[in-house]
């Protein structure tokens, strides 16, 4: 362990703004990226689950 | 089918390509015409310093050939693919690959042998000289078929696709760097006086490998297209 | 033990089975970056010649080498979706290009995040950097030319033909830029770090990277499962499968 404080950790040896920069880039556009996806899958069920409420209307009328 | 009427196709589709391009030749005089204004601009933007334009000539004469084969591309198919003879041209016994070469050398012809021809002159303009324009020239000859052979899969891909003019360039131009490379890097090694020989060479290997290639991709593309 | 992949290769039974895998790859692949990003952060020592900065590594080169490895894989989709005409396969090829992108996006930016402190510039016109920037507007060119035309069949045929056309050029590429730069000497940087890589920093790397390819495994096959829905929204078995499993999982 190299670290001897917190604030020492994320100075970074003075690259912190470059370091953390990469990381946060990294996780942010991963976590838009699922969330993306999650949003358009749940477009896609609801968009589904509108159609077999439609259908089972249609069948009891 | 024999041999000889295989050839015999190719050459009429040749034929008749150039003989079409000679009935509207504004069509083919507006890429040259292209050329000349875009490399005549650059002066101006970078300013007259004789050393300056002679460093930035190479890049600057094949990135303006490079554009001006693109925005001829369109020109290679849709007529064509208007008026119906793409399909008849699938579904000829000749294999379409073949056709497609001869379709793209008659493109060529039109706004390839042109920008080559002129080449010299733009040169001057930018003070090249002696060997120097010797090598642009005949990096122009080997590197402007394979610029037309990469196009046209371009072309086939985008044919009747809403927007395929800018399109094409995005799909184009990344398939172009190392044709660019090689070109302007004849030139400069020219001028450097290491001899254009290794990059004009290598200019040679990217036609090769794109004649091998590209129409059999053109084909599948056009097919594709057309179905 | 004997399984009918064959099975698998129909739409119909390949959806469930994806739907059953994601959250495994998923789960691996988080706890994998916790482990990567442990050891790259506190067990892996200060490299001696670039101090922390070399941290970015961690990120940057499994992003690059995602971003070339995913290509790859597009474009074995692509052509074997051109071969045997399977509509799975363009599926995936589509699927696969979003992640691959983002990763070729990743990996510049970061690469100018280390390149600036190492080198003293954000840019310079070196091989692999090319190499990847013009992987970036081959992914680019492959979504708009699938966006563009209206016909399924035939977008994902020909982003398949370019697909496979841009495989062959991205090497070509690689050399020619190494080429160039021989010819222009001055703004060659070597990419070689120099000093001798720890072990510890090796490993933490290589986590990350397995990590990286676990979590585009399992973004990929949520992509394609959304791909499937949407493409195939009238056809029975999706009715079916779908919408029961879904509701199966909301309840």
């Amino acid at each position: 362990m190299q670290w001897g404080s917190a604030s020492e950790f994320f100075a970074m040896g003075g690259y912190g703004l470059y370091v953390w920069t990469s990381f946060a880039a990294t996780a942010s556009c991963m976590i838009w990226e699922v969330l993306a996806l999650w949003r358009r899958r749940a477009a896609i069920r609801a968009e589904h689950q509108a159609r077999l409420l439609g259908g089972i209307d249609e069948t009891a009328a | 089918m024999s041999r000889s009427s295989m050839w015999e196709a190719v050459r009429e589709v040749v034929r008749r390509d150039v003989l079409l391009a000679m009935r509207r030749r504004s069509d083919a005089a507006m890429s040259v015409f292209f050329l000349v204004i875009v490399v005549s601009l650059f002066p101006l933007g970078v300013g007259p310093e004789p050393a300056v334009l002679k460093t930035i000539a190479p890049g600057v004469l094949w990135v303006a050939a490079l554009l001006a084969c693109l925005l001829s591309l369109s020109r290679v198919f849709t007529a064509d693919y208007v008026d119906g003879a793409l399909e008849q041209m699938v579904l000829a016994p000749q294999p379409l690959a073949l056709l497609v070469a001869g379709k793209v050398f008659a493109h060529w012809l039109i706004s390839g042998l042109p920008i080559v021809l002129l080449s010299p002159l733009l040169g001057l303009q930018f003070g090249l000289e002696g060997e120097a324009l010797g090598a642009l020239v005949l990096s122009l000859l080997l590197g402007t078929p394979t610029l037309s052979m990469i196009g046209a899969i371009g072309a086939a891909l985008v044919l009747g696709v809403r927007g395929s003019g800018l399109l094409v360039a995005l799909l184009v131009l990344p398939l172009y760097v190392p044709v660019l490379i090689f070109g302007a890097g004849a030139v400069t090694s020219s001028m450097a006086g290491i001899g254009a020989e290794a990059n004009l060479s290598l200019l040679g290997a990217c036609l090769v490998l794109s004649l091998f290639l590209a129409p059999w991709a053109t084909a599948a593309a056009l097919r594709i297209a057309l179905e | 033990m004997s399984v009918n992949w064959s099975k698998y290769s129909a739409p119909q039974a390949f959806y469930p089975l994806a739907g059953r895998l994601i959250p495994w790859f998923a789960i691996v692949a988080v706890a994998l970056m916790g482990v990567g990003l442990y050891m790259g952060f506190f067990v892996a020592p200060t490299d001696f010649q670039q101090g922390e900065s070399y941290r970015i590594i961690f990120v940057h080169v499994p992003a690059a080498w995602m971003s070339m490895f995913l290509y790859v894989v597009m474009a074995v989709w692509a052509g074997i979706g051109m071969g045997l005409n399977a509509r799975l396969s363009y599926m995936m090829a589509q699927a696969i290009a979003p992640t691959g992108a983002m990763f070729t996006f990743l990996a510049l930016l970061t690469g100018a995040m280390w390149g600036k402190p190492t080198w003293g510039a954000w840019w310079v016109w070196d091989a692999r950097l090319t190499s990847e920037l013009l992987l970036l507007f081959q992914y680019a060119g492959i979504m708009l030319l699938r966006t563009s035309i209206d016909d399924t069949r035939r977008a994902d045929r020909s982003s398949a033909v370019f697909a496979l056309v841009g495989v062959v050029n991205v090497p070509i590429i690689y050399f020619s830029v190494q080429w160039w730069n021989t010819l222009h000497q001055g703004a060659s940087v070597s990419m070689a770090t120099g000093s001798k890589m720890a072990s510890t920093m090796l490993l933490a790397m290589l986590i990350m990277t397995v990590a990286f390819w676990l979590y585009s495994i399992a973004v990929i096959l949520a992509r394609v499962r959304c791909i499937m829905a949407e493409r195939e929204s009238l056809s029975v078995w999706d009715e079916q499968t779908a919408v029961i499993q879904d509701a199966a999982e909301a309840r």
